[in-house]
C-alpha cells in the first residue's frame, strides 16, 4: 500500500453529501431550446461554425476550436439554430457571452461519429480528435484536455492521477459517477495512460465515499493495467490538483511550473469517463453529470445536456422549495452566486445549490483582523493570508505579489476559519484581477509608447528627407522658386492639402450643417424633405405647435 | 455581491476567542483571591469598567459603532491583564491613568482593534512603573504574612478613597522579585534572602500558586488551539535557560530557573501577553524568535536592569521588532524551493 | 593636544575613505527618474496635462515644473503611484481635469470623407486609411486620447466607453462595513 502524505492546513466543513448522493444519476427530458455557450473552457472561445437557420444534429460541431488552448463545442440535440447571440452565462460577473441557441426538433437525431482506434492511430491524430470532441476538464477548471494529454517534449509522463476526491461540501456528481460508471472511468484512464506514456495510475478518493471506493476498486481489477485506488482522508481541499498530488506522491508542484514538469498529470474522474465516451463510443462532450441540491424538493444528480438553462435543472429536481434565496454554482467554498437562472449549464458547472437562509446564514458582521493566524494554519498553499489581506486591503498590489498572492488557490479555507469573518478571498480575487488588469494596461502602454516613439521618429525622418531633397534640388538648380514651379507633383499635393484644410476650417466655423456629405440616398431625401418643410413653414405664419399640419391653421 | 466561500466555521469569532482567554485567566484569579484576599475582585471590576468607559469614549470619538466592538471582549482582556499585572488595591486614579494609556493611546490612537503595535496592557503597566514607581512597588502581602489582611471594605477604601483606614505597611510588603533584587545588590547571602517568609517552595509564597494556575489556564488554551505552542513554550524555555545559565555561572548571586518560571508575571506573560497576536509575530519561526528573545530579555532585565520585573519591557521591546522579524521569517510557500524574504 | 587633533583627523580620514568606498561599491544602478515616471504614465499621448505627450510631461515632472495630478487617464491610481515614486503626498486630480472612463474612438463609416486629418493627428498611428478612402481605427491600439476628434472636418469620430466584457471584467473591492452602526 502506498504511503499517503499530508498537506498543510485544510478544513472540515459540514459535508452535506447525503442529501444528493442516494439516488442514481437521472436524466432530463428533452427541452425545446438549448443555449450553448461558445466559451465553456479555459483559453480561447470556440468560433461559431453555424448560422441562424442551419439545421444541426446531436453531437454536430457548432463551435470550432480556435488557438492552441481551445476545444470544440457541439450541439446537444438536433434542431434549428435560431440565433448566435450574447446570452448571460453562469459566471461570477453575470455578463453575457456568445451562445448558439438551438430550437430542438424533438427527434434528437445523432450526428454519426465513428469510434476512434486510439490505440493504433498516431498520437497527434488522437489529440486532434480529443480537441474536436470538446473534451475539457470537468473538475471545474475546464482546461482543454487535448493540451494536457500532450506529453510534449518530455516524451512521457510517468504518473497519471485521477482526481475523485470531490472534497467540496454538497457536491456528489463524481461520487455518483464513480459508483455507476467506474468502468468508463478506468477505460478513460487507459486512454490517458496510453497518450501520456504513464506507468503509474493513481486514483485519489476521499474516504467519505466508501461506495465509490468499492466500485472503483472492483473496476480497477479488470483494467488490465495497474491502477491504485487510494482513500485519502476527508479534508478540504484534498481535491485541489496540487493538494491531491502532494497527498498521493509527496511532491509539490513548483510554483510557476506545471505538474507535468515533475512528471505528473492530474485529471478529474469525470473527464476520464467523457474521454472514453468520446473516443470509444463516438459521443462528443454534450452532457455532464450535475448535482442539484440544497433547498429543492428532490436533490440528486442528473446527466444534463450542455446548454440546459439552470432553471430547467432546478425544476427537474422538483423545483426550489419556498423561501429559497438564490443559487450557488459550484460548491459553497469556491462557487459563485448565480445572477440569472436562465444561464445555461456549461462544461464547468458541476453543482447547483439552491440557497436558503437556514442552510447558508448571512455572514456575521466583519471585525478588524487581529492577526490570530488561524488563516495561516488553515492555508493549504502555506501562505500568510493575513499579510496578503493587509496589503490587498491597502491596494498595495506590489506587496501582495511579493507575499506570493498568485500561489493562492482561492480555496476559501482562510475565510472559513477567520474569527473576524473577513471575506479574505474576495480581497485576493480583487487584488489578482487588479494586478492582471494593471499588467495588461502596462503592456498596452508599452505598445503605445513604442508606436508613439516610432511615429515621432518617422515624422522626423520625413522632415529630414524632405529637407535633404530640397537641399539637393537647390544645389542642382540655381533658383529655389523654380524648383517649386518645376515640381508639379508637389504643387498638386499642396493644393489638395490647402483645399482639405480650408474645408476643415469651414466645417469648424459651422458654416455648413455638419455630416451632410457622402450620405445614403434615403438620408439625403429625408434631409431634403425636412429642408422643404422648414422653408414652407417659414413662408406661412409659424404655427403654435410647429409639427401640426399647416392646413388646420386658419 | 460577495464571493465564496458562503459557509464559515460555526462557533468561531473574536468574541469567543477573547472569552476563552478570559476563562483561562479565572483559575489564576481565584488563586489570587485565595492567597491575597478579595481585593483582586475590586481592582478587576474597577479596571474592567474603566477600560469599557475609555473604549466607548474612543469608539464614539472615532465614529465606530459601540456594540460589535465592546462585545468583542478585547478591551476586557486588556483590562484583566492590566489588573493582574499592576499591584492590587492601588488608588483608582492610578488604574485610570494606566488604562487611559492602554486603551486610548496604545490601542485607539494606533487604529483600534487589530492595529496596535504594542500590547496595550503592557503599555499601561510601563507608563505607571516609569511614572509612579512608588505605587507600583506596593504589592499586597499574602494574607498569612500581612499584618492586617485587607477585607472588601478596606479594598474599597484603598481603591476609591486612597486608604487611611489601614496603613500601607500593614498590608503591603516587598515582592519576592523586589526582595531578591535589593538584597542581592546589597550583598546579602542568598540563603539568608530565601529565609524571608515572602518566598515559598518554588518562588514567591502564594504567587507560585497563581503562576501554576496561569500555567493551567494557558495549557487549556493550547489544548483548545486558541494559540500555537511556539510563543508560550519557547518563552518559558528561554526564561528557564537564561536563568539556569546565570545560575550556573554564579549560584550565589542568581536565582534558579524554577524561581523565575514560577513568578506569576512570567506565566502570565508566556501564555497571555507575549501571545497577543496583534503586537507579536505572525510567522512560526518569527514567533519562536520573538519568544526566545523576550524570555531572554526578561531574565536579563530582572537581573541587571533598574526595575525588579522585566516581562513587560521585554515584550514591549520585542513588539517593536515583531514586524521586522516577520519580514525576515516568511515561511516557505507551497511549491517554492526555500524561504524567500519578500523584498521591501 | 596635537595628538588629539591627529587622532581625530586620522579617524576622519579612515572613515571618510570607508564611506567613499562603500558609496561606490554599493552604488545602485537606477533608471533615471524620467524613465520611471514615464513607465507609470498611461502613454495615451493625449496632451490633457498640457504637454505634447507623456514623455514631455514626465520630463516636466522630473524637473519639478509640473504637478503629478495633471493626468486624467492615469487616474487616482496613477497619481498614487507617482506620489509613491517621488515621495510626495498624493492629491486629487488637478483643476479643470475630469477623470474619464476608458474609451476608444470609433469612426462613423457613413460619414467619413477620407480626409486623412485624423490619421495625422493620431499619436500612436492607430488609424488606418488613405486619402479619399474610408478610415478606420484599430481599437486595440487606440489609447482613447481624443486627439482625432478636433481635426475631423465632418465630426464623424465619436468616443465609445469600453463596455464590461468577460475578458476585462474585474472583481470589485470587497465592501466591509466596520463603521456602519450595527
Amino acid at each position: 500500500m502506498r504511503k499517503l502524505h499530508t498537506f498543510n492546513g485544510g478544513i472540515h466543513p459540514p459535508e452535506h453529501k447525503a442529501e444528493s448522493n442516494a439516488a442514481p444519476i437521472a436524466s432530463l427530458p428533452l427541452l425545446p431550446r438549448y443555449v450553448v455557450p461558445l466559451s465553456q473552457h479555459m483559453g480561447h472561445p470556440a468560433a461559431a461554425c453555424v448560422q441562424p437557420g442551419d439545421r444541426v444534429l446531436r453531437g454536430q460541431v457548432i463551435g470550432l476550436p480556435e488557438g492552441r488552448i481551445s476545444t470544440a463545442v457541439h450541439a446537444p440535440t438536433s434542431g434549428i439554430v435560431s440565433a448566435v447571440e450574447m446570452r448571460t452565462l453562469a459566471h461570477p460577473s453575470g455578463l453575457p457571452g456568445l451562445c448558439v441557441v438551438i430550437e430542438s426538433d424533438g427527434d434528437d437525431q445523432a450526428c454519426p461519429t465513428p469510434p476512434l482506434d486510439w490505440h493504433g492511430l498516431p498520437q497527434a491524430d488522437v489529440l486532434e480528435a480529443v480537441r474536436h470532441l470538446g473534451i475539457a476538464g470537468l473538475g471545474g477548471a475546464v482546461f482543454p484536455s487535448a493540451v494536457k494529454l500532450d506529453k510534449g517534449k518530455a516524451g512521457h509522463i510517468p504518473t497519471l492521477i485521477l482526481n475523485g476526491s470531490e472534497c467540496e461540501p454538497w457536491i456528489t456528481c463524481d461520487d455518483r459517477l464513480m459508483r455507476e460508471r467506474a468502468d468508463e472511468v478506468i477505460q478513460g484512464a487507459a486512454i490517458m495512460r496510453h497518450l501520456l506514456g504513464a506507468e503509474t495510475v493513481l486514483v485519489g478518493i476521499e474516504d467519505n465515499k466508501p461506495e465509490a471506493l468499492a466500485a472503483m476498486t472492483a473496476a480497477a481489477r479488470g483494467a488490465g493495467f495497474p491502477v491504485e485506488i487510494l482513500a485519502v482522508p476527508t479534508l478540504y481541499p484534498s481535491g485541489g490538483a496540487k493538494q491531491l498530488t502532494q497527498l498521493l506522491t509527496g511532491l509539490q508542484t513548483p510554483t510557476g511550473l506545471l505538474s507535468t514538469d515533475i512528471g505528473i498529470q492530474v485529471f478529474n474522474v469525470g473527464t476520464a469517463a467523457s474521454l472514453y465516451r468520446a473516443l470509444v463510443l463516438g459521443q462528443p462532450l454534450i452532457s455532464r453529470v450535475v448535482t442539484i441540491t440544497g433547498h429543492v424538493a428532490r436533490p440528486g444528480n442528473f446527466e444534463v445536456r450542455l446548454g440546459t438553462p439552470i432553471q430547467a435543472l432546478i425544476e427537474a429536481a422538483g423545483g426550489a422549495l419556498p423561501g429559497a434565496s438564490g443559487q450557488i454554482v459550484g460548491g459553497p467554498l469556491m462557487g459563485f452566486e448565480l445572477e440569472d437562472e436562465q444561464s445555461p449549464v456549461a462544461k464547468s458547472v458541476n453543482c447547483i445549490i439552491v440557497k436558503h437562509p437556514a442552510l447558508f446564514p448571512p455572514a456575521p458582521p466583519t471585525l478588524p483582523c487581529i492577526r490570530c493566524g488561524q488563516c495561516a494554519l488553515a492555508c493549504p498553499a502555506e501562505l500568510q493570508p493575513f499579510e496578503l489581506y493587509w496589503y490587498a486591503k491597502a491596494k498595495a498590489f506590489d506587496k501582495t505579489e511579493r507575499y506570493n498572492l498568485f500561489d493562492c488557490i482561492e480555496c476559501g479555507c482562510c475565510s472559513y476559519v477567520c474569527p473576524s469573518h473577513i471575506p479574505l478571498v474576495d480581497f485576493y480575487r480583487f487584488a489578482k484581477s487588479e494586478i492582471r488588469a494593471r499588467d495588461k494596461d502596462s503592456q498596452a502602454a508599452q505598445i503605445a509608447r513604442e508606436r508613439h516613439e516610432f511615429r515621432q521618429f518617422r515624422l522626423e525622418r520625413e522632415k529630414r528627407e524632405k529637407a535633404e531633397k530640397l537641399a539637393q534640388k537647390a544645389a542642382g538648380k540655381p533658383a529655389s522658386g523654380a524648383a517649386a514651379a518645376d515640381d508639379p507633383e508637389a504643387a498638386r499635393k499642396k493644393a489638395i492639402l490647402q483645399a482639405a484644410m480650408e474645408r476643415a476650417a469651414k466645417a469648424k466655423e459651422g458654416v455648413q450643417p455638419q455630416n451632410t456629405d457622402n450620405l445614403a440616398p434615403a438620408v439625403e431625401q429625408e434631409i431634403q424633405a425636412i429642408e422643404a418643410r422648414r422653408q414652407g413653414t417659414d413662408a406661412s405664419t409659424p404655427p403654435p405647435e410647429g409639427d401640426k399640419s399647416p392646413v388646420s391653421t386658419p | 455581491m460577495n464571493g465564496s466561500p458562503y459557509v464559515i466555521a460555526s462557533r468561531n469569532s473574536v468574541r469567543l476567542t477573547m472569552l476563552k482567554v478570559l476563562a483561562a485567566l479565572v483559575p489564576g484569579i481565584i488563586a489570587h483571591a485565595w492567597f491575597f484576599g478579595p481585593g483582586i475582585w475590586v481592582s478587576l471590576i474597577v479596571c474592567t469598567l474603566l477600560a469599557i468607559l475609555f473604549e466607548s469614549l474612543a469608539l464614539v470619538m472615532r465614529g465606530y459603532p459601540l456594540r460589535p466592538f465592546l462585545t468583542d471582549g478585547s478591551v476586557i482582556v486588556t483590562a484583566w491583564l492590566f489588573a493582574l499585572s499592576v499591584p492590587t488595591l492601588a488608588p483608582i486614579w492610578l488604574y485610570a491613568t494606566g488604562l487611559l494609556f492602554a486603551v486610548i493611546v496604545a490601542k485607539h490612537l494606533y487604529g483600534g482593534l487589530g492595529q496596535n503595535p504594542f500590547n496595550p496592557a503592557m503599555i499601561g503597566y510601563a507608563v505607571l512603573i516609569v511614572s509612579f514607581p512608588m505605587y507600583m512597588t506596593q504589592w499586597p502581602a499574602p494574607i498569612h504574612l500581612a499584618v492586617h489582611a485587607p477585607g472588601l471594605a478596606d479594598a474599597f477604601d484603598l481603591v476609591f478613597a486612597g486608604g487611611g483606614l489601614i496603613s500601607v505597611d500593614a498590608y503591603t510588603m516587598a515582592s519576592p522579585l523586589d526582595t531578591v533584587k535589593t538584597l542581592l545588590r546589597a550583598g546579602v547571602p542568598k540563603e539568608e534572602i530565601l529565609a524571608n517568609p515572602v518566598f515559598g517552595r518554588l518562588s514567591g509564597s502564594g504567587l507560585e500558586w497563581i503562576a501554576g494556575m496561569y500555567l493551567l489556564g494557558g495549557l487549556l488554551l493550547l489544548a483548545n488551539r486558541v494559540m500555537t505552542w511556539h510563543v508560550p513554550i519557547v518563552f518559558l524555555l528561554a526564561v528557564a535557560a537564561t536563568a539556569a545559565g546565570l545560575h550556573a555561572l554564579d549560584p550565589s548571586r542568581h536565582m534558579g530557573a524554577v524561581f523565575h518560571l514560577f513568578t506569576a508575571s512570567v506565566m502570565l506573560g508566556a501564555f497571555f501577553i507575549a501571545t497577543d497576536p496583534v503586537s507579536g509575530c505572525g510567522t512560526p519561526l518569527g514567533k519562536v524568535i520573538f519568544a526566545a528573545v523576550a524570555g531572554f530579555l526578561t531574565v536579563i532585565i530582572r537581573t541587571y536592569g533598574g526595575y525588579p520585573d522585566g516581562v513587560a519591557f521585554a515584550i514591549l521591546l520585542m513588539n517593536v521588532a515583531a514586524p521586522f522579524i516577520d519580514l525576515y521569517t516568511q515561511p516557505r510557500v507551497f511549491g517554492h524551493r526555500r524561504h524567500e524574504k519578500p523584498k521591501i | 593636544m596635537l595628538t588629539a587633533i591627529l587622532v581625530l583627523a586620522g579617524i576622519g580620514l579612515v572613515l571618510g575613505a570607508v564611506l567613499g568606498w562603500a558609496a561606490d561599491y554599493y552604488k545602485v544602478e537606477e533608471d533615471p527618474v524620467v524613465e520611471k515616471i514615464d513607465a507609470i504614465l498611461p502613454q495615451t499621448q493625449c496632451g490633457q496635462c498640457g504637454y505634447p505627450g507623456c514623455r514631455p510631461y514626465a520630463e516636466a515632472i522630473a524637473k519639478g515644473e509640473a504637478d503629478i495630478n495633471r493626468c486624467p487617464p492615469g487616474g487616482e491610481d496613477g497619481i498614487q503611484r507617482l506620489a509613491e515614486l517621488l515621495g510626495v503626498e498624493a492629491k486629487p486630480l488637478g483643476e479643470g481635469l475630469e477623470p474619464k472612463l476608458k474609451s476608444v474612438a470609433v469612426i462613423d463609416e457613413s460619414t467619413c470623407i477620407g480626409c486623412t486629418l485624423c490619421i495625422q493627428a493620431c499619436p500612436v498611428d492607430a488609424i488606418v486609411g488613405a486619402s479619399k478612402q474610408l478610415h478606420t481605427i484599430v481599437a486595440d491600439q487606440c489609447t482613447g486620447c481624443e486627439l482625432c476628434l478636433a481635426p475631423c472636418p465632418v465630426d464623424c469620430i465619436a468616443m465609445e466607453v469600453i463596455p464590461a466584457r468577460l475578458d476585462n471584467w474585474k472583481w470589485r473591492y470587497p465592501v466591509i462595513r466596520l463603521k456602519q452602526a450595527a
